[in-house]
């Protein structure tokens, strides 16, 4: 008995080969280990997509400027979006959901853990496949490598005679590919919420994230389904001589669009949900009180899950459809702005009155606030058709998404991973280098994103390459590409905090915010198994009955 | 507390992960019938629709009745009765593959004797892409209810299995049901 005491900790000490580790790695099923290589993936996805648009910002500092090539120079949009918005923003996405859903509902996994993996590594070798065209593209054609036809890909210039080569047919395949990935994924997360809850979870007892990444997985079933269907019709286009966007033989570009736009405006609400959920985990534990009206919340939510499948074709107001389709679609885009508006009213009201810690993560959620009121401003300029006939394809256009992408979206996801950083490695990030990272990201938000505006407004289009001095666009310009510079001072700051932090940083302890759902109640990082048993819940916070048995909150709801 | 605990029950992961599953592949086949009405009447060249196509009645017969057997399949399986579970699983199996074959005869008859390939013209691209992605969940579907055949015959099935089989019918109903849409879409108002 005493030999097997001693013996234990020697066996845990002794430090396994890389080989081995790495191979535990490579074969996980685990929820929590899918989701760190997720997250993991993502983020250096995220540094690449950031070089490609530094690339851009250099190119267009001044006028004539010849950094790059044009052919380059489309490469780099082209892989910039595809990059940023299927291998950035869908695996930090799914990355958190597969690590905190099942952990919030007390659940020991997902409902299908070898799904899961088998999702995670459709979207790594998707995601392979995009740069290794930097290798393979070229073929026999010699016709250049990355693909470069924009990220959404219009017809005819994907046809085989504007694009030959293999670049198009790399950029087809490998959102293929992370597509099932991603199919597979909210299946997984769908079943997991509605099969996996623990005793006592009804729907209406679910932390919001959970919430929110079910209407998530629901619209990525209905949105990513239609982009996967396009792929295909292309692919038979491009290698079997069909005719799906081939206008020579009577097909139609426009169709391309609409059933791109299909997924393109879904894909925006299904990776700002998530953001929400963040926000609404996020917030109340910094402001000490609970979520202010939670059902309103899951209301508007399910509301926007329906209204988003409805206002595709505002990205097409230039195509010149009929004046009843522009007026749907402008309604339609002017009704999703409600229950958006009424979220923004959820998160302020948690604040109002609370005691708020400006901690990393708080800090990162109340730029969230400001900057998705702002890009969600500009949005509902752009859904007036004729606004948007002036300013559709300028970088007006550009300021506005990026505004969205990163003033909202980028900065819920920095939000999450300094808040549930503790968690994951059991680790404290350090404050200090968290709120530099804050300072020189939102200051260099700003300087690009507020005045990308104005060189829109006077009429400077995306996708150029270069422009004449002269129209006023220049000075514009060069801030732009200031800004961007101090973002990425910023992006060193979040990765040195990341490395240092779980090298060196102190421990976590299993609940260092003193916050309420169940992820925290199991230590940090969790075990394999999540929780010894199975907890059982009466509230919507678990861990608040559990510190105050004398007031819990399940007298109340 | 303990009286929550003991009746809390929460919907099988199987059929909530099947139907997400057919939420989503009923999505991609709207886009498939979409495109394929969007284009009906738009080829600039080769055979039409109404030249060249006869409505497959009696092959529809078949895989649509292929829906009750695997019904009768699945009860039967439910109850034990393993022996009926086989013959109804087995006779759905047939009928599927009847299909297919009445399928192979038509794309035969299509391109043989009319030329009628994918790159021939607008109907050749959307028929083909349309009939044949339904063709390949069909293929799917059998090659799946063939291992559980094939399971069966090894004696290793019993009625604790009853759940899967049924999620595997789930899927084998929704293939029936696109063939309704793909049959109306194609035989009746494409024609």
């Amino acid at each position: 008995m005493v030999t097997e005491t001693i013996a234990l900790p020697a066996q845990q000490i002794v430090s396994r080969p890389i080989v081995d580790k790495l191979h535990d790695w490579v074969t996980t099923v685990d929820h929590k280990r899918l989701g760190i290589m997720y997250i993991v993936y993502a983020l250096i996805f995220l540094v690449i997509g950031g070089i490609e648009a530094a690339i851009m910002r250099i190119q267009l500092i001044r006028p004539h400027n010849d950094f790059v090539s044009p052919q380059v120079f489309n490469r780099m949009f082209t892989m910039h979006g595809t990059t940023m918005i299927f291998f950035v923003a869908m695996p930090l996405v799914f990355g958190f959901t597969n690590y905190l859903v099942p952990l919030m509902i007390g659940a020991r996994d997902m409902a299908f853990p070898r799904l899961n993996a088998f999702s995670f590594w459709m979207t790594a070798f998707g995601g392979l496949l995009l740069y290794f065209s930097l290798l393979g593209a070229n073929g026999l054609y010699g016709a250049g490598n990355a693909p470069d036809v924009g990220w959404f890909a219009y017809a005819p210039l994907t046809s085989l005679a504007f694009s030959p080569g293999h670049s198009t047919d790399y950029w087809t395949l490998s959102l293929l590919v992370s597509g099932f990935g991603s199919i597979g994924t909210a299946i997984n997360i769908i079943a997991t919420i509605i099969s996996m809850r623990c005793p006592g979870m009804t729907l209406g007892k679910m932390p919001l994230l959970a919430w929110l990444n079910l209407v998530m997985s629901g619209m990525v079933l209905l949105a990513v389904s239609p982009l996967t269907a396009a792929q295909m019709m292309l692919l038979v286009d491009r290698f079997l001589g069909g005719h799906f966007f081939d206008t020579q033989a009577g097909g139609s570009a426009v169709i391309w669009m609409h059933f791109f736009w299909i997924f393109g405006h879904p894909e925006v609400y299904i990776l700002v949900i998530p953001a929400f959920a963040f926000m609404s985990e996020i917030v109340p534990v910094f402001s000490r009180k609970v979520m202010f009206g939670y059902p309103v919340m899951v209301g508007a939510t399910v509301a926007i899950g329906f209204l988003s499948m409805a206002v595709w074709a505002h990205h097409m107001f230039t195509v010149g459809m009929s004046a009843n389709a522009n007026s749907f679609f402008v309604l339609a885009t002017m009704a999703i702005s409600v229950p958006t508006g009424i979220k923004i009213f959820n998160w302020l009201g948690t604040m109002w009155g609370g005691k708020i810690q400006f901690k990393a993560p708080m800090l990162f959620c109340i730029g969230f606030l400001f900057q998705f009121l702002i890009g969600g401003l500009t949005g509902i300029m752009l859904a007036t058709a004729p606004f948007d006939w002036q300013l559709s394809g300028s970088y007006f256009l550009v300021a506005h998404f990026h505004y969205v992408i990163v003033g909202a979206i980028l900065f819920a996801i920095f939000a999450a991973i300094y808040y549930w950083f503790p968690k994951m490695s059991g680790k404290m990030y350090s404050e200090a280098l968290g709120k530099w990272h804050f300072w020189l990201f939102l200051i260099g938000f700003h300087l690009t994103f507020d005045f990308m505006h104005i060189p829109g407004l006077l009429g400077m289009p995306r996708r150029i390459y270069t422009y004449e001095p002269g129209r006023g666009w220049e000075i514009w310009n060069v801030i732009v590409t200031i800004g961007v510079v101090l973002q990425a001072l910023g992006i060193v700051v979040f990765v040195c905090n990341l490395l240092l932090s779980y090298l060196r940083g102190k421990p976590a302890g299993n609940d260092p915010w003193d916050a309420w759902t169940l992820e925290w109640s199991t230590s940090s990082p969790p075990p394999a198994y999540n929780f010894a048993t199975i907890p059982a819940v009466k509230s919507r916070r678990p861990l608040w009955d559990l510190k105050h048995p004398d007031d819990p909150d399940w007298k109340y709801e | 507390m303990t009286a929550s605990e003991s009746t809390w029950t929460v919907p099988a992961r199987g059929p909530v992960a099947m139907f997400g599953l057919i939420a989503a592949e009923a999505a991609i086949f709207t886009i498939f019938v979409v495109a394929y009405v969007f284009y009906i009447g738009k080829s600039q060249a080769g055979p039409q629709p109404k030249d060249v196509l006869d409505a497959p009645i009696f092959f529809t017969l078949c895989l649509l009745s292929s829906s009750l057997t695997i019904h009768r399949a699945v009860e039967a399986l439910r109850k034990g009765r393993i022996r009926s579970f086989g013959f109804w699983w087995g006779s759905t199996i047939l009928l599927g593959a009847v299909f297919l074959l009445g399928t192979a005869s038509e794309w035969h008859r299509l391109i043989y004797k009319y030329g009628l390939t994918i790159d021939t013209n607008l109907f050749g691209t959307t028929y083909y892409s349309l009939v044949g992605l339904h063709g390949f969940h069909v293929v799917v579907g059998l090659l799946c209810l063939s291992i559980v055949m094939a399971f069966t015959l090894l004696g290793k099935v019993g009625s604790q299995h009853a759940s899967r089989a049924h999620v595997l019918s789930l899927y084998w109903h929704f293939v029936d049901v696109v063939w309704v849409v793909v049959f109306t879409v194609v035989y009746v108002i494409g024609r």
